[in-house]
């Protein structure tokens, strides 16, 4: 009876032994969630962040760098102190202060490191370095901050900040995590790709407490972060810190372009404020704060605030009419204040004495002959038609959109359409007399501080120019910057066109602008103002100089500042005499110009 | 021929082999379980587990070697004073023992410290074999049935004390001897039957799904057998009490202590806790089955390695083994342990006295009991109870009892021509 039991015995081996083996080749083998499973275990992911590009200014300053912060990290299992007095004045650190540091430090972990001091000074740090061996449990650990050492620009530069939602759900290529880094607005923001380097990677292996046991697989599957490229800005540091010098206490911008190649050389956007404000763990704090400042300082006002061109919109119509054949520079009209209001100057005038006399009637009547040319009968459909040809020139000036400058957030202004005046009077229900506002640079039309640099730029230019940007060169390659910058752009009027205006423009000067004259540097410029229904005009100012061989094109408001030959025509002025003569004699106007307060 | 001579031409060198295969195997993976890459050591060094555990297997083989020498007929004079001797340390460890973990295991001098539950299954399996040689021993006969399971309970009655319930339930494993050598089918059918329906009322959801299958089946026995009254009545008992039985372990398992609740519960959903109760099991499945089918390589194991299995050097040393080695080096261990088992059953079954095959059955039935449950443990096949790996887990007297255990059996064996006793 009992003989077929041991062969029993030995099958029920088998079958444990196959059970089991079964068991493990199903978990070892078929499932591989284990081993994923095991390497979140065991293997941790640390990203080595690379260094943030730097920015030099057009003559090799530095604006922006990444100043290491040292913070003194505890391990509270390793870390012994005998003689805590003598500790305390090492590290410059209070007793109770160390007390409840290293119990919160306790608390969350007894073998992972917290911060014990944090941001440590450069000095301190090498004061302390000798003493951290002294110490078990205790080292220092480096991470930068972005830095501006001019504090200034900081509306161009932009700033970092921590990435937000919805930027993390645009990052299809999943570059970014939760906590990074990025540029936000300015250069930093517009230039991030450029700036953030290449993140590499550290696979560490960790116990089960979480402590740090060495590289993964000998760091095989390591990656090296690669450092981010340096910018070379347009800017020219000097021209921006005197910019915002002449600017405090005013709300404005003054953007300063070189003529010949689109780059900018000044961008001022007041009030402004001090960069390192928003550097590292200050940003939080200080973001608010700046935020509902009621002022705006984190307005770029260059880019962002639209004003109407006023009367320096008279020589983009002069320029237009010349082209159109609608006017020579024979062309003449009586300043017929009915028309429109106008101030005192001798009557008639052709058109170089339209545009030194800024004369509101005189382009009144040459508007019309502009849009009015009677390729139709009805004159309603006749302005329409003259309207929109019109605008077609208007916008080859960089008017009525963005210039594409290398910001986000650029305004483009608006020149009205007439598809625009069909919307708000009705198709047909409109003419010249509705619209002739347009004339003289007021009404439906809205131009930025930048477009009117840009302006300047074309009528030193004589009828081009280049798209207005902040970079020239990329790691020091001129030839990675975007290839529309260095694209000649026409704007469709002949270059003979503007030597009338060039001279009018300088002899203007001497007419509404007498401050702004520069011995031995011959100015162009035009006055403006921009009307501000809530108060006080804005002042406008556009200018080139030299006018024999520009170099500097410039454009300056000054908001409640009245009319353009004071406050703006000074800071123009003296903006040109600073660039080319990199130094200013004119102290007097200087001090006025500092002195006035327009806020 | 001398005496001396024949003997060792008998010894069983397979066995012994196999033996030496597992120790070794088992030394190399203890020292993989406590390998600090950062703080390296060699695996002789004296502060580490590997190094206390070659000295274990130094005083391994001076116990195996004064097995060998010894008088082949002491064992059988002296079985049942070793069993009362065990019995009495087994009374006195929680008065004179240390305790560890509330556990009160372990008895000695200084640093030389024994767990006499681990040597009282020898003793038990000694006293087993001297009990049951006696001629009028018959395991059909409940008189006999029941003193056998005196001498089994009572071992497993003073280990539960202490309290060590994994080690005592290894004293069931006796009930495999047991059935070799007479016992009742019926019991081992009812046995089963039990645990299956456990298994299922645990396991299951809906206990009402079990209960149909129950009525199904005595329906379908009661349909095929003879349709004699009697028979009918008593598959209908039968049946009625495994549906009371179904109702009654939940009710049975609520009242158990809860860390052992939770160990069952575990069993059958290993996600129910795996920060808490489920750690272990979690962690020790992870280890293994991230070892795919050769292995991350000797001493690259990073789930043990970094203590993300619990008591790995000891119970849970076969997570060493599948991190590093994967299927390929589990199926070598597993084939090691099932080649040893089956040349003991063959060893046990050309025994010329009913001493030596009963002795033989026990080791065996200790050897599998432990084989299978532990294993099975480390990969959620079985509630984690904490017993080791035979000849594997680190740990002095674990060690010596398994090869005591056998080696008393290979002499035992090695002797066997000479040994003529009664065999029914």
């Amino acid at each position: 009876m009992n003989e077929q039991r041991p062969i029993t015995i030995i099958v029920v081996i088998v079958l444990i032994g196959v059970v089991l083996l079964t068991k493990l080749f199903m978990i070892q083998v078929l499932d591989d969630s284990f081993l994923k499973r095991a390497e979140r275990n065991a293997v941790q992911r640390l990203v080595d962040h690379p260094y943030r590009g730097l920015v030099y200014d057009r003559t090799g300053k530095i604006m922006v760098y990444n100043n290491p912060i040292f913070d003194l990290m505890v391990i509270p299992k390793e870390f012994n102190v005998k003689d805590t007095t003598r500790f305390c004045e090492i590290f410059n650190i209070a007793k109770e202060d160390l007390i409840e540091k290293y119990t919160a430090a306790r608390k969350y972990s007894s073998v992972k490191p917290s911060i014990l001091i944090p941001q440590v000074s450069t000095t301190e740090f090498a004061k302390i370095q000798d003493y951290l061996i002294d110490y078990p449990g205790l080292f220092v650990t480096t991470r930068s901050v972005r830095s501006y050492p001019q504090a200034s620009a900081a509306n161009a530069l932009g700033y970092i900040g921590e990435i937000n939602a919805r930027q993390l759900e645009r990052d299809t290529v999943r570059y970014y995590r939760q906590g990074d880094f990025v540029g936000l607005s300015g250069l930093e923001g517009f230039y991030e790709k450029e700036l953030r380097g290449i993140k590499g990677v550290k696979y560490k292996m960790v116990n089960v407490r979480g402590v740090d046991k060495g590289s993964f697989k000998d760091g095989d599957y390591d990656t090296a972060s690669v450092a981010g490229r340096n910018l070379t800005s347009t800017i020219d540091l000097e021209l921006q810190l005197y910019g915002e010098k002449l600017m405090e206490g005013k709300v404005g911008s003054v953007v300063a372009i070189e003529p010949k190649t689109g780059e900018i050389l000044a961008m001022i956007s007041a009030p402004t404020y001090d960069p390192n404000l928003l550097a590292g763990s200050k940003f939080g704090s200080n973001y608010g704060v700046l935020n509902k400042d009621e002022k705006m300082p984190l307005f770029n006002r260059p880019i962002m605030a639209m004003y109407p061109p006023g009367s320096i919109f008279k020589i983009v119509q002069s320029l237009i009419g010349l082209q159109m054949g609608v006017l020579t520079p024979n062309t003449t009209y009586a300043c017929n204040r009915s028309l429109v209001a106008c101030h005192n100057h001798p009557s008639p005038v052709n058109l170089f004495g339209a545009i030194r006399n800024s004369c509101n009637p005189y382009y009144h009547q040459a508007y019309r002959a502009m849009i009015n040319q009677e390729v139709s009968r009805n004159t309603f459909k006749d302005t329409e038609i003259g309207l929109d040809k019109w605008r077609e020139s208007v916008l080859l000036f960089g008017l009525g959109g963005p210039l594409g400058i290398d910001m986000y957030n650029e305004k483009g202004g608006s020149i009205p359409s007439s598809s625009y005046y069909d919307r708000i009077y009705g198709v047909g229900r409109w003419k010249y007399s509705t619209i002739y506002s347009l004339s003289i640079g007021q009404g439906e039309m809205m131009v930025t501080p930048l477009q009117m640099a840009n302006l300047a730029a074309i009528f030193a230019n004589k009828g081009y120019y280049y798209q207005p940007h902040l970079i020239k060169a990329i790691d020091g390659d001129h030839t990675k910057i975007k290839e529309e910058f260095r694209i000649r752009k026409e704007v469709g009027v002949d270059a003979h066109h503007f030597d009338l205006i060039q001279d009018a423009m300088a002899e203007a000067i001497y007419g509404t602008a007498a401050r702004a004259a520069i011995p031995d540097i011959t100015i162009a410029g035009k006055t403006g103002t921009a009307q501000n229904p809530q108060g006080e005009d804005h002042s406008v100012f556009v200018a080139f100089a030299p006018k024999e061989d520009p170099k500097i094109a410039i454009a300056v408001y000054v908001e409640n500042a009245g009319w353009g030959g004071r406050a703006a025509a000074s800071t123009a002025s003296l903006m040109i005499e600073k660039y080319i003569k990199r130094e200013v004699k004119r102290l007097g106007l200087e001090e006025y110009v500092i002195a006035g307060k327009f806020m | 021929m001398r005496q001396d001579d024949l003997y060792i031409n008998k010894i069983d060198w397979v066995t012994i082999l196999i033996y030496a295969s597992l120790v070794i195997i088992g030394w190399f993976n203890i020292y993989a379980a406590v390998f600090d890459e950062q703080n390296a050591k060699s695996i002789f060094d004296l502060s580490i587990n590997s190094g206390q555990q070659l000295v274990r297997i130094g005083a391994a083989l001076i116990m195996i070697l004064l097995i060998m020498v010894a008088d082949y007929r002491l064992y059988e004079n002296l079985s049942m004073i070793l069993y009362v001797f065990f019995l009495i340390l087994l009374v006195v460890t929680p008065f004179i023992g240390k305790e560890v973990n509330g556990q009160i295991l372990t008895v000695g001098f200084g640093s030389v410290r024994i767990q006499p539950s681990e040597f009282a299954k020898f003793a038990t399996a000694l006293a087993l074999a001297k009990y049951m040689e006696r001629p009028s021993f018959d395991l059909s006969q409940v008189k006999y049935q029941l003193q056998a399971l005196v001498i089994i309970m009572i071992p497993i009655v003073l280990i539960m004390l202490q309290p060590d319930t994994g080690t005592a339930m290894v004293f069931f494993a006796f009930f495999i001897m047991l059935y070799r050598e007479g016992m009742p089918q019926k019991y081992y059918v009812l046995a089963l039957t039990i645990i299956a329906i456990s298994l299922f009322a645990l396991g299951v959801e809906n206990n009402l799904y079990l209960v149909f299958a129950i009525a199904a089946g005595v329906g379908f026995l009661i349909f095929l057998g003879k349709k004699k009254i009697s028979r009918i009545i008593s598959f209908v008992v039968i049946g009625l009490l495994m549906i009371a039985y179904v109702y009654s372990l939940d009710y049975v398992v609520s009242k158990l202590p809860q860390h052992q609740q939770n160990r069952i519960m575990v069993l059958f959903n290993p996600d129910l806790d795996p920060l808490g109760v489920g750690w272990n099991v979690t962690q020790s499945k992870i280890a293994i089955g991230s070892g795919g089918f050769l292995g991350k390589g000797y001493l690259e194991g990073t789930q043990t390695k970094f203590d993300f299995v619990p008591e790995q050097h000891t119970d849970f040393i076969f997570c060493t083994l599948g991190e590093e080695f994967g299927w390929a080096g589990s199926f070598i261990v597993i084939l090691l342990f099932c080649t040893l088992l089956i040349r003991l059953v063959i060893m046990a079954e050309r025994q010329k006295t009913r001493f030596s095959r009963v002795y033989g059955y026990c080791v065996i039935s200790i050897l599998l009991f432990h084989f299978m449950v532990n294993i099975a443990m480390t990969i959620g096949l079985f509630p984690v109870i904490g017993i080791p790996l035979p000849f594997f887990s680190y740990g002095g007297s674990s060690l010596w009892s398994f090869t005591i255990l056998l080696f008393i059996f290979i002499k035992l064996d090695s002797h066997r021509i000479q040994m003529l006793g009664r065999m029914n």
